[in-house]
This record gives structure tokens, C-alpha cells and sequence, in this order.
């Protein structure tokens, strides 16, 4: 079945028998389901913005190999290494999302990109995995008595992503970034108040995101009133799962991405539910449950509580992605600009992703003797 | 494993880390608890947490079953009201009082060529040429090989033709969409309507006077017309017309009360969708821009000016035994009595002689006047631009008085006719007449002419013509017609002609309280046999009336009363006490 014997003991050899390959393949799967759609979906997209029908797609098709590569090769790290390279990432990052604020270019109302020697980046996507890895570190410290501040660290690090999503704004990245943040501490053993109290500020926090901005607000409000305003995109996602049926229309007879403005990225299950049909979106919803639940299920046999929340918040990340993007695609929650992991066509979102994943797959491999 | 409780991880735990021998043997127990009793607590928790994504991903897949096989396709998500400015069209519609679709516009496919893309002229013209066989297959060539890079080949396809066209897949042949103005009812309102250029610009009827809204505003613009009414209105007018053989025929209901004129018709008419090749006649609207001599219908305002100036009595009269000589001219009755008759009698038999008499009684000044508060002397205030103005005598000589007094010398409209005799029967009151509805409720309340009592007086007099007089072929049974006929010769060269006729009756109903005016006029009718030969207006166009009122009586909520009831005889009551007689003999 495989060509790498089982006592192969170099590098690679080491690595295919310790890492999660079931999660790698449904990994790949995804990866590859995703190229499919975008290929389906990107075309119309992109000859209304009047570029090349396949500009996307080979845009895609170039950065999955790197993103692949970068994936097996964070892959083969080992914990220590994952957690100094998401702390040196963590820094790299933020000096990055500050400069976004100072020198990105706003584009629709808020300032979310990097663009230099004609790549453009989207640190906030990077934000995520590497904060997900170095507050787990944080909270394990503290929790397993070293002496260091790790709460208060780990929170202040929070406040200041925060912060920084905010200001250009980017309130959907903010809500994956808390909920990382607030999983950890409750896995780290908050205290049943805290959670109570901390749920409460969520909840606050995302009332008061209605009031203080108006694009919140207005998708809140047309969510709930679907005919006060413009609910174009979301009837048209409707109308694409309608037309698709259960095996749907057949792949490119689809009529919604020649309408959906954001086919190929946040409303691409809309396209997947009206070319291929429930089954499809059903089997892609169980690659993502299979990969949330095989990974937490092998954080329950760890005993490193440094990988088991630092795996738990890139899980949760991971999982609350798709879950905010799919929610949106069917109406189950005011749309929110979120792109659908390994699925949406995405550059930065893609490589984010596959470091994401990457240090998952360190993290959950099967380690000799169970404690590092 | 994930469905163990708590307890028995941390026991398998427990067991796994004792059986393989990991626990650190120099670590002080206290650390190692700690560290387990923090593993525990991530352990429980990352179960909720595990729990409750899988929750939110069961709900998605609820969802998508939901969305994809259970919503019903031919239901729409939201449900709202298109708004006006989402069904903004090139040109509003135009609707009847009721809504009736009178004008709209169809998006059709207009057919052009870019020469310089055909690559064969003779065998594309031969191969459109078999599609639309209206295409000439010569000249389609003849344009293929021009120089050009645009030429027309046929304006507005039906979708059928389109897709012929379509289908033979010729280069070069292009369609362009445009809105065509549409009229759904054709020639049912034909000179009300008007009709538009190849562009949709309007240009004539309320196309052109309202052109400019039309093309502003979304909303349709809503008519006064019925458009049921008006097809009855049309019917019977080109039935008469055909049976007399007349030239042309006019008609017209108004609402007595507010001026709103609910139907108006005029023949010839031709198809506002082929207005532009119509012949002039056709295109000409005898009800509002051409004006006649409408002959003794205007005995009604003689006789209301002549009561309301206390001139005469119900009960005085005139003698009218001999012509009246003035001048070069005679003025005799047509059915000449050769005796004194009062007031009502002069009304009934329309004697010449007595109306003439009676105006010279009122005097030129005041009939003047008069016929110029009632909007007589100046074109009628309508919303279409084919308006005619009157012909008014000048000078106004006494014989202009008085034969004005029985319609000849004072040419108007048709519609300024029943407009007057609208403010004669509905208690003296001059409303403007409209086209539009709307406009009659905004309007300035109307000017007096006349007192109420002189309006039930002549009401009275109305009602005598249909019962007793020359107009009892209009009488529709229940609906207490009253009206006047009216024969005038029309004007030749140096004179009138005897032959040529223009015969009308204007009539109301009901006459004990008139809520329409009905008009009809027939120019030049031929008698018939059935008619003994006369084409006077009691005996072609006084059944027109009738018939229409019978029709468009029940479609205009009036309902037929008992036309003996006593109520209703003492309301029309006319007393024939000739008690002027002596005044006139001496």
C-alpha cells in the first residue's frame, strides 16, 4: 500500500507513520474539492471584474503546491519547535497587521491588506493560527506552574489582536480570535463564573458591534428582516440550493455565480449546492466534521496540555470558519465576509490555512514515549 | 472514547501511564496531580466544546436539506411588492377609470444588418426573405452590399420571426430590443389616445399633451374613460353610421355632475398601434377639434337663457304662424304648427320661430354672454391638443342672435355641446371638462349659470322633447331619458345645403336628477326606408342615444325607476295653460 517501509526511521519515513494521515487526506480532499469549485465558480466572477475567465483559477492552482509544502513541512516539526515558530511568527504578524493600518489601501470600507511587489496578503488570516499556538503555550505555562504571568500575557496578546482587527475593522476575524481565546481559557480551567461572566461579554460585545458598526448592523438587520433591505446575495445563494436539489444541475450548469458577486470565495457552497448537488455539500460538511473530531479526539489521548490547547484553539479556528461561512451561505446567520478552509479561492486565507493545519498535524502526531 | 464520561479517561489514563511506566519517577506526586487534575478539567471541557461545534455543523446540515430538497421552487424566498421605480418602463401605461390597460409597451426586437460582417448579401437576402416574406428580397440585398456598417431591415419582430431569424445563424444580422408603444384595445379610443412616432415620442391626443409625464413619471396615467362604455359609445355610433350611410359620427357621455368624460368617440377612427398611417379623416376628432352648427340642440340654452332672465314664463309663448323675414334670410319651422305655442310647445315641436323670437327677446348682449360664461365662445378646456375653436359671428348682428337661438351661425364642438347642456341639467352648474381622473375632484368648484329652478325647468322641457316631441326614439324605457334633437343643414358655399344634414341628440338621464349626458351626432345620414327617408335627428340619432343609455345604464349604477310613478310625474309635471296667449295677440 505505501512505498515507505515501516521502520523507515529517516525524517520522512518517521513522519508518514506518526502523522494524522486520515486528517492529511481529507486535508487534501478538501484542497482538491476546492480547486474544483473554484474552477466552476471563479470564471463568471472573474470576467465581471474583467479579468481572464481562469485568472483565478490558475492563481489558485499555482499557490496549492506551495501551500501543500508548507503544510508536510511544518508538519514534521516537533512541539517545541511548532511554539517558537508561531511566537516568531506571532511578531512578524502584528508588526504586519500594524502596518496594514498604517499603509494598506482601504478597500470597501475597511483596510485589510498588505500589498507589496504585486502580492498582495492578508495578515489578519495568519493572525489567527499563530495566536491560536502561543496563547495554548501561555495558558499551559501558567496552568502547569512555571512561573510566568501566562494569563495575563495571554490576554494582553488577545487585547492587542483584538485591537488591531477592530481598527481596520474586521469583525468576523475578531470573533474567530476570541472564541480561539476563550476556549483555551476554558479548557485551561476557567472557572465556571468566568465562563458565565465572559459569555456575557461576548454576547455584549456583539451588540455592541451592531451599534458601533453600520455595516454589522446593516447585515444584522437584513438578516432578520430579510425584506428591508438588499438581500440579494443570500436569495440568490437560496435560490442555487433550490435549483441544485440533491444531486444537482451538473458541474459549470449553474446560474448563481453569474449573480453572486463573491462566488468563488465566501458563497462558493452556494455554487457546490447548485452544481453538485445536497450529497456534495453534505460529504464536504463531513470532511470538515471528521477533521474537528478526529483532531480532538487525538488531543484526548495527549497528556501535553501545551498541545492539547494549542491544537484545541487551532481546531476551534478551524471548525468556526467553516461553520461562520457555511452558517452565512444558507441563512443561518447574518453573512460575514469568512472563507471557507482549503475551499474558498484565497491566497492568503489558503496559506493560513495550510500553516494552521500544519502545526495540527505537528502537534497531533503520535510522539514516542508521550510527553516531549 | 468520546462518549466515555470523564471519570473513566482519566481512569484509562491513569492506567495507560502506570502500564507503560511514563510518569516521571524523580517528579513529586503533588506536581504530577496538579498536572492530571489540569488535563481532566481540558478534557471534560474540550468534550462540551467538541459537542457544541458539532451541534452548529448538524444545524448547517439541517439547513442544507432544508434549503435544498423542502423549499417549494415556485415560492419566492421574500414576497414584496415590486416598487414603481424597479417596473420603470421607456413610457408609463395609460389606464381607464377602472384600470383597463389602455396603452403599454411591449419589448420587441428590431431587426438591422452590419453590412461589412454578411458574407454572402444575395443568399442572406434570399434566406430572410423566406422568413418574413414582407422583406423584399431585392432591395434586402441591395442594402446587404452597402458600404455601411448599420441598416435597418425591419423594425419590430414577433418573437416568433425573431427566432426564424435566429435560426438561419446568418453573420451580420443583429437584433436590437426597443420598447414599442402598444394599445391592446386598438381603435376603442382611438382620438383620446392619440398615438407616438418610431421613437415613442407623443403626438397626438393625451400621448401628446401628457408626453412629458409620460415619459417622466412611472405611474400609468389614469383616464376618465370607461373603457366598457366607450366600446358600447363606439358600437352604436358605427352601426348608425353604417346604417345611415353617414360621413362621420361623433358621440359622447359625460358626467353631469363633474364634467368627467366617460366616453368619447369619433368616426371614421383608425388604430393608434398604425397611427402615423392613418388617413387625415381618420386622424381628425370630430367630438373635440371640429365644430358644427348642431342646429337646434342649442334651443335648450334659448330656452334656460330666456327663463333664467325671467324673459319668459313655462306658461307664455310665442306666436309662431308666419316666418320671420329679416333681411335676406327666412327663418320657418320644420314642423310648422302655424299658431301660437307656448314655451314648452316651441321646446317640443322646436319651432324655429319661437326660439328666434325668444332671443330677440334676451337680446344680443346677453345671449352673448351667456353662451360665453358657458364656454361657448372659446375653445373647450380638454386635455388633447386637437382642440377646435368655435366660430363666433363677427360682428354679432341681431339675425346672428337669432339664429344662434336654434344652432345655426355659432359653430362648436361636439363635446363643448354636451358640456353646456351638462351645466343646463345639473342644477345650473359649469364644469371644465377632463380626461383626467383625478383632476375634476382638485378642480375650483364650478361656476352658477343658471338658478336651480331654471335647471329643473328646462330638465322638464328635456323630458317633454323624449316623451311627447321630436326626440321619443331616445326614450330608454326606466331611465327617464330627456334630451333635444337637433337637424342642421350644413354650410355650403354662399348658403346651406338642404341635403347635407348634421343630426344629433344630446340627451341626460335620469331626468329627475341627470347623472350623464349623452350625445350623439351623425354628419350627413342618408334616410332609410325603415326611416321613411328622414336623417333628422329624432330619427337617427335619438336611437343611438337610446341604445347606448339601455347598455351602459346598468354599467353606470343607475338604476331604472317607474317612469309613472307619481313622484316622478309631479317632478317632470308641465303645466300647458296658455297664459301668455293674450299678451301675445295684443
Amino acid at each position: 500500500m505505501t512505498p515507505i517501509a515501516r521502520d523507515d526511521t529517516s525524517v520522512l519515513g518517521r513522519w508518514w507513520w506518526t502523522v494524522d494521515r486520515w486528517t492529511l487526506l481529507c486535508v487534501c480532499l478538501l484542497t482538491a474539492f476546492g480547486m474544483l469549485l473554484t474552477a466552476a465558480a471563479s470564471p463568471p466572477v472573474a470576467e465581471r471584474i474583467g479579468l481572464d475567465s481562469l485568472y483565478f483559477v490558475r492563481r489558485q492552482a499555482i499557490l496549492i503546491i506551495p501551500a501543500i509544502a508548507l503544510l508536510v513541512s511544518i508538519s514534521l516539526l516537533e512541539p517545541r519547535s511548532i511554539r517558537r515558530l508561531a511566537a516568531v511568527a506571532f511578531v512578524g504578524i502584528i508588526v504586519l497587521l500594524i502596518s496594514t493600518l498604517i499603509f494598506g489601501p482601504e478597500i470597501k470600507g475597511s483596510q485589510r491588506w498588505l500589498t507589496f511587489a504585486g502580492f498582495s496578503l492578508q495578515p489578519s488570516e495568519f493572525v489567527k493560527p499563530a495566536f491560536a499556538v502561543v496563547a495554548a503555550w501561555m495558558f499551559s505555562a501558567r496552568r502547569l506552574g512555571e512561573e510566568v504571568p501566562g494569563y495575563q500575557i495571554s490576554g494582553a496578546m488577545y487585547l492587542l489582536v483584538l485591537g488591531l482587527l477592530l481598527a481596520q475593522p474586521d469583525v468576523g476575524q475578531a470573533v474567530v480570535v476570541s472564541a480561539i481565546w476563550f476556549t483555551q481559557w476554558f479548557l485551561a480551567g476557567l472557572s465556571a463564573t468566568w465562563v458565565g461572566l465572559l459569555v456575557f461579554v461576548g454576547l455584549t460585545a456583539m451588540v455592541g458591534a451592531y451599534f458601533v458598526f453600520p455595516h454589522v448592523a446593516s447585515r444584522i438587520d437584513r438578516f432578520l428582516d430579510p425584506a428591508s433591505g438588499d438581500s440579494y446575495q443570500i436569495d440568490r445563494a437560496m435560490e442555487a440550493f433550490m435549483n441544485g436539489g440533491l444531486f444537482g444541475r451538473g458541474p459549470g450548469e449553474g446560474m448563481a455565480k453569474a449573480y453572486l458577486p463573491d462566488a468563488h470565495s465566501d458563497f462558493i457552497l452556494a455554487v457546490a449546492g447548485e452544481e453538485f448537488g445536497l450529497l456534495a455539500c453534505l460529504i464536504l460538511v463531513a470532511l470538515f466534521v471528521f477533521i474537528v473530531l478526529r483532531g480532538l479526539n487525538r488531543v484526548l489521548e495527549d497528556k501535553n496540555l501545551f498541545v492539547i490547547l494549542a491544537s484545541a484553539g487551532l481546531l476551534v479556528q478551524f471548525a468556526l470558519q467553516a461553520i461562520i461561512n457555511m452558517a452565512s451561505t444558507v441563512g443561518l446567520m447574518p453573512t460575514k465576509g469568512m472563507t471557507l478552509p482549503f475551499i474558498s479561492y484565497g491566497g492568503s486565507s489558503l496559506l493560513a490555512l495550510a500553516f494552521g493545519m500544519g502545526m495540527l498535524l505537528a502537534l497531533t502526531r503520535r510522539r514516542a514515549g508521550g510527553v516531549e | 472514547m468520546i462518549l466515555n464520561p470523564f471519570k473513566s479517561i482519566r481512569q484509562s489514563h491513569q492506567q495507560r501511564a502506570a502500564s507503560h511506566g511514563r510518569v516521571r519517577p524523580c517528579a513529586p506526586r503533588a506536581m504530577d496531580e496538579k498536572i492530571q487534575a489540569a488535563l481532566d478539567v481540558s478534557y471534560r471541557r474540550l468534550l462540551m466544546t467538541g459537542a457544541m461545534l458539532l451541534f452548529a455543523f448538524g444545524a448547517i446540515t439541517v439547513r442544507l436539506v432544508d434549503v435544498s430538497l423542502m423549499q417549494a421552487a415556485s415560492e419566492p424566498r421574500v414576497t414584496y411588492a415590486p416598487r414603481m421605480q424597479e417596473m420603470r418602463m421607456d413610457r408609463a401605461d395609460i389606464v381607464d377609470r377602472n384600470g383597463t390597460l389602455l396603452a403599454t409597451n411591449l419589448s420587441t426586437a428590431s431587426l438591422f444588418a452590419n453590412p461589412r460582417k454578411v458574407m454572402n448579401p444575395d443568399d442572406t437576402a434570399r434566406q430572410l426573405a423566406m422568413v418574413l416574406p414582407e422583406l423584399h428580397e431585392a432591395e434586402v440585398a441591395r442594402q446587404l452590399k452597402s458600404k455601411r456598417s448599420f441598416v435597418w431591415l425591419r423594425r419590430n419582430l414577433t418573437p416568433r420571426q425573431q427566432w426564424r431569424v435566429i435560426s438561419l445563424g446568418l453573420p451580420g444580422i443583429e437584433f436590437q430590443s426597443a420598447e414599442t408603444r402598444v394599445y391592446p384595445n386598438g381603435t376603442l379610443a382611438a382620438h383620446i389616445m392619440g398615438y407616438v412616432d418610431i421613437d415613442n415620442g407623443g403626438l397626438a391626443g393625451v400621448e401628446g399633451t401628457f408626453d412629458t409625464t409620460l415619459r417622466d413619471d412611472a405611474a400609468p396615467l389614469q383616464l376618465t374613460i370607461d373603457a366598457r362604455l366607450q366600446h358600447i359609445l363606439r358600437k352604436e355610433l358605427s352601426r348608425a353610421k353604417t346604417e345611415f350611410s353617414a360621413l362621420g359620427a361623433t358621440g359622447i357621455i359625460l358626467d353631469a355632475r363633474n364634467g368627467e368624460v366617460v366616453a368619447m368617440t369619433s368616426l371614421p377612427d383608425f388604430d393608434p398601434n398604425d397611427g402615423g398611417n392613418a388617413r387625415p379623416e381618420q386622424r381628425f376628432n370630430r367630438a373635440t377639434l371640429g365644430v358644427y352648427e348642431l342646429g337646434s340642440t342649442f334651443k335648450i340654452f334659448t330656452a334656460a337663457m330666456a327663463l333664467d332672465y325671467g324673459i319668459v314664463t313655462m306658461r307664455s309663448g310665442y306666436d309662431a304662424t308666419k316666418p320671420i323675414r329679416i333681411s335676406r334670410f327666412t327663418i320657418r319651422d320644420y314642423h310648422a304648427k302655424r299658431r301660437w305655442l307656448s314655451v314648452p310647445e316651441i321646446f317640443m315641436y322646436s319651432s324655429n320661430i319661437g326660439a328666434a323670437k325668444m332671443a330677440e327677446d334676451v337680446g344680443t348682449e346677453a345671449q352673448r354672454s351667456f353662451l360665453r360664461r358657458l364656454g361657448l365662445l372659446r375653445p373647450a378646456s380638454i386635455e388633447l391638443p386637437e382642440v377646435g375653436a368655435p366660430m363666433v359671428p363677427s360682428p354679432w348682428r341681431p339675425i346672428n342672435t337669432m339664429t344662434i337661438s336654434y344652432g345655426h351661425g355659432l359653430a362648436v364642438s361636439p363635446l363643448q355641446l354636451a358640456s353646456g347642456v351638462a351645466a343646463m341639467v345639473n342644477g345650473g352648474i359649469v364644469h371644465k371638462p377632463t380626461l383626467i381622473r383625478g383632476r375634476a375632484k382638485s378642480a375650483p368648484a364650478g361656476q352658477r349659470i343658471i338658478s336651480e329652478l331654471t335647471s329643473r325647468e328646462v330638465r322638464r322641457l328635456m323630458r317633454l322633447v323624449v316623451e311627447k316631441g321630436t326626440g321619443r326614439k331616445a326614450a330608454a324605457e326606466g331611465f327617464l331619458v330627456g334630451g333635444k334633437t337637433g337637424t342642421a343643414d350644413k354650410p355650403k358655399k354662399g348658403g346651406y345645403s338642404r341635403r347635407a344634414l348634421i343630426s344629433s341628440f344630446v340627451g341626460a338621464f335620469p331626468m329627475t336628477d341627470p347623472r350623464y349626458v349623452v350625445l350623439a351626432t351623425l354628419d350627413e345620414p342618408r334616410g332609410t326606408k325603415k326611416t321613411h327617408g328622414y336623417a333628422t335627428g329624432g330619427w337617427v340619432a335619438a336611437p343611438i342615444v337610446r341604445r347606448v343609455i339601455e347598455r351602459a345604464a346598468p354599467l353606470l349604477g343607475v338604476q331604472p325607476i317607474d317612469e309613472n310613478s307619481p313622484a316622478v310625474k309631479k317632478e317632470l309635471h308641465i303645466d300647458f295653460k296658455r297664459e301668455g296667449r293674450q299678451l301675445a295677440s295684443f
